[in-house]
């Protein structure tokens, strides 16, 4: 099966950079996939928190290939959809992320190449890589500086969100499936009290019975809306974010990683000035200049990777802070959305049954 | 002058605090988050629960004839067994006290029902249906799942949804005492009912009354009774109907049974998934304890259960009502079909020339009975008409009033978190 979706990206810039002010170009999901796996190539190793695009759904997808007309596969493409915009804007969001080329191109070029392997690049693909990695990475056992204290903390609060963030995205869900069905039992309900008020032979009560399933219809329409607010608005916020804080998770073993490395040089230049010095005494002058040019290599590499280390410790720190702001603005807003969403169907509820009272007064 | 009101985001504004000063008018020091100390708080809730208690009965206000009153004042709850008490208060000489108590249990209730529907006597009146069994199943099994899941929740979760599940409990509760109420009511209030001997010794006999109860065999015997009705059912409403009203009432009534079982096996289902909906938000909310959206999930689950208590409460109690004038009916097609078969008797007899008086004196017995049904059929069903019209006026009216001050508070509740997001 060769046909895919394409999804319009349109952008709207005063950005210099860019060539022109408006502009929309087509992309399938695969090159969502692909500008992910470049990014993380690219900024990864410096500390920088990329944001996971969505997960692939082989079920999704099969049912939109297969041409299933029906509301599930409208949803999935709106899912997916919404999703990729949450990611992209997350994307143009960072400020070094924005200036990579590669972003660049992926807004702007009319044709981009096929991304290939990105089968096993998905978010997940990569958070999976991250974990084994972390699970070969020693922890730290010396603290270096204050500033570890800080580091370990983070991470440690990262993980626990994490968890509180499943379990309340679970019960999210939970919250969409029973107020889904909670739809469908108003509709056949209000279809059955209109059915009743058929049957009834006092026409005030009769039509105070049908005014009833009427307003039921209503509800029902009233609860559909909710849940589907449940979940875009706060079912995708968490999901979204227990994606961000794996790449998060990512970007402190990365630090670690670094501070593996420096370490293993500084072990690896231990050895070889024993080995200098155990040939000083075994008297071997050719040898011994090549050891004194080893010890050169590595105390630069020593040097180098402890350069490295703090560069990506900055980088780390600025980062996660940028992040958390982020997330509580983010978190802040969508949460306010949601609230006034509520609000909303309240209002409406009172509506209908105030309309409904004077029915039910003038019955009798 | 001095004002007393609470740090309300409305009261403490600048353009209040600008105009209260230009009055001369000095503010009470009021502590935060003090609703306990503000008195007109507890005029809300003394207001709450007087129509709490108006909005009991799922009928109408029977206890009107002061010469007999019935209350269940309380009950008791041991395992599977509601123990109810009964009290009554009455003029009757009939009686051997004026105010009187017994201890009764569901299965006294049910064992009265059905010595009066047995009764011969009362063929012709719509017997009150019997209270349904107390279920306390849906709210135990949770109980139990709840301290089974215990371990994964958090103290404040677990609090809430205990809450929540004895709120339940009570709900169930309070709904049982209130059939057997309702139940023993209409029976004080209908004219010949009232009188039945066994309906005093029910109320007045101080004894355990298991001994008169049924045994296991005479259950079995209305058991099949019952079976042997529903098939002749079917060959009586084969049978003409000689009067236009009761035509009319049969239709009508048989109609009207099955849309009323559909209806409240929806409501049922439908109050069922609200009630889901309010769960997760209490464990929505436990999570997000940051946020008071923890208010929000008590008045959902009052919510789902204002509904249920009004609209399939409604809805059951007349499914069951109605059953009881098919029953009726039944009875009445049932002495017009013997009526007939006596005319049939009667003209066969009369060709043989043989036990014609005889024939004659059962057909005359079957006339008065059916006559007899016929009058008082016609009574209770018209009464009953009535009746049913004005429970669902009046519990269509309270629901529809506690949808919308739900939602209001609802609104109040939400727009006060969402101040406190914009602001924060």
């Amino acid at each position: 099966m060769n046909a895919y979706i394409a999804y319009k990206v349109s952008t709207r810039t005063t950005l210099p950079m860019f060539k022109n002010r408006t502009f929309s170009v087509w992309r399938r999901f695969s090159d969502f996939l692909g500008l992910y796996e470049k990014l993380s190539v690219k900024h990864s190793l410096n500390g920088c928190i990329i944001p996971p695009p969505p997960e692939k759904s082989i079920v999704g997808m099969t049912k939109v290939k297969v041409g299933k007309e029906d509301s599930s596969s409208a949803d999935f493409v709106e899912t997916r959809r919404a999703a990729l915009e949450r990611y992209l804007q997350r994307v143009v969001c960072h400020p070094s992320l924005l200036q990579d080329p590669d972003v660049r191109e992926f807004l702007e070029r009319d044709e981009l190449p096929r991304a290939v392997g990105t089968h096993t690049l998905s978010g997940a693909g990569f958070l999976k890589m991250i974990n084994r990695a972390s699970d070969a990475v020693s922890k730290m056992t010396v603290k270096i500086s204050d500033s570890d204290a800080w580091f370990d903390n983070k991470l440690q609060e990262v993980e626990s969100e994490e968890l509180q963030l499943r379990k309340l995205h679970a019960v999210v869900e939970s919250l969409v499936n029973h107020r889904k069905e909670l739809c469908g039992n108003t509709a056949v309900f209000a279809k059955s009290m209109a059915m009743l008020g058929n049957s009834e032979d006092n026409t005030a009560l009769s039509r105070a019975l049908s005014q009833l399933a009427e307003v039921e219809d209503k509800m029902e329409t009233l609860h559909q809306e909710q849940a589907a607010s449940d979940f875009f608005i706060l079912a995708e916020l968490l999901a979204d974010y227990i994606r961000l804080l794996g790449a998060v998770r990512g970007c402190f073993e990365q630090r670690m990683k670094t501070w593996q490395r420096w370490q293993e040089a500084q072990s690896t230049l231990q050895k070889k000035r024993e080995v200098e010095a155990k040939l000083l005494w075994a008297n071997k002058p050719d040898k011994l200049q090549q050891a004194k040019e080893e010890i050169t290599e590595w105390e630069g590499k020593v040097t180098q990777y402890e350069r490295d280390f703090d560069r990506i410790s900055v980088t780390v720190r600025k980062e996660f802070l940028r992040f958390e702001k982020e997330k509580s603005k983010d978190f802040k807003s969508q949460i306010v959305k949601y609230l006034e969403s509520l609000l909303q169907s309240q209002q409406r509820l009172v509506k209908f049954w105030e309309a409904f009272l004077p029915e039910a007064k003038a019955i009798g | 002058m001095t004002l007393q009101h609470d740090n309300a985001t409305s009261h403490t504004t600048r353009s209040v605090c600008d105009f209260l000063q230009d009055r001369n008018v000095s503010v009470l020091p009021w502590p935060a988050k003090s609703p306990d100390l503000n008195p007109i708080e507890h005029v809300w809730d003394l207001l709450d629960r007087r129509v709490r208690d108006r909005a009991r009965s799922v009928s109408v206000d029977l206890n009107n004839d002061a010469s007999l009153l019935i209350d269940i004042p309380d009950a008791l709850c041991e395992r599977d067994k509601v123990k109810f008490t009964v009290h009554t208060k009455t003029t009757l000489s009939s009686f051997q006290k004026p105010d009187f108590s017994v201890p009764r249990q569901h299965e006294d209730f049910i064992w009265l029902h059905d010595t009066l529907v047995e009764t011969e006597d009362y063929a012709g009146l719509i017997i009150p249906p019997a209270p349904p069994k107390p279920d306390f199943e849906s709210p135990r099994e949770k109980m139990h799942k709840l301290g089974e899941g215990e371990a994964t929740m958090t103290k404040e979760e677990y609090t809430k949804m205990k809450q929540e599940l004895e709120a339940e409990y009570l709900a169930v509760f309070k709904k049982t005492v209130q059939v057997h109420e309702v139940f023993l009511q209409r029976l004080s209030s209908h004219p010949i009912l009232s009188k039945d001997r066994n309906f005093q010794i029910f109320l007045e006999y101080d004894q355990d009354l298991s001994v008169r109860r049924k045994n296991a065999k005479e259950t079995f015997g209305s058991f099949f009774k019952n079976m042997v009705k529903s098939a002749d059912e079917v060959i009586i409403s084969g049978i003409k109907e000689v009067d236009d009203f009761f035509e009319q009432e049969k239709t009508f009534l048989l109609d009207y049974s099955s849309k009323i079982k559909d209806s409240t096996a929806r409501a049922e289902k439908m109050t069922r998934s609200h009630k889901n909906v309010a769960d997760d938000y209490i464990h929505i909310s436990a999570t997000l304890n940051s946020l008071s959206v923890d208010d929000n999930t008590k008045v959902e689950g009052r919510v789902a259960s204002d509904e249920e208590l009004k609209l399939t409460e409604l809805l059951r109690y007349y499914m069951l009502d109605i059953q009881a004038a098919k029953d009726l009916l039944y009875r009445r097609a049932r002495a017009l079909a013997d009526y007939e078969n006596s005319n049939k008797a009667l003209d066969k007899a009369r060709l043989k020339s043989k036990d014609i008086a005889q024939a004659e004196e059962h057909q005359q017995q079957c006339l008065q009975k059916f006559d007899k049904l016929s009058e008082s059929g016609k009574r209770e069903l018209t009464s009953f008409k009535g009746r049913r019209v004005v429970a669902f006026r009046k519990n269509l009216i309270e629901m529809a009033e506690l949808e919308i001050k739900h939602a209001k508070n609802n609104m109040a509740l939400l727009q006060g978190c969402i101040e406190l997001l914009k602001s924060n």
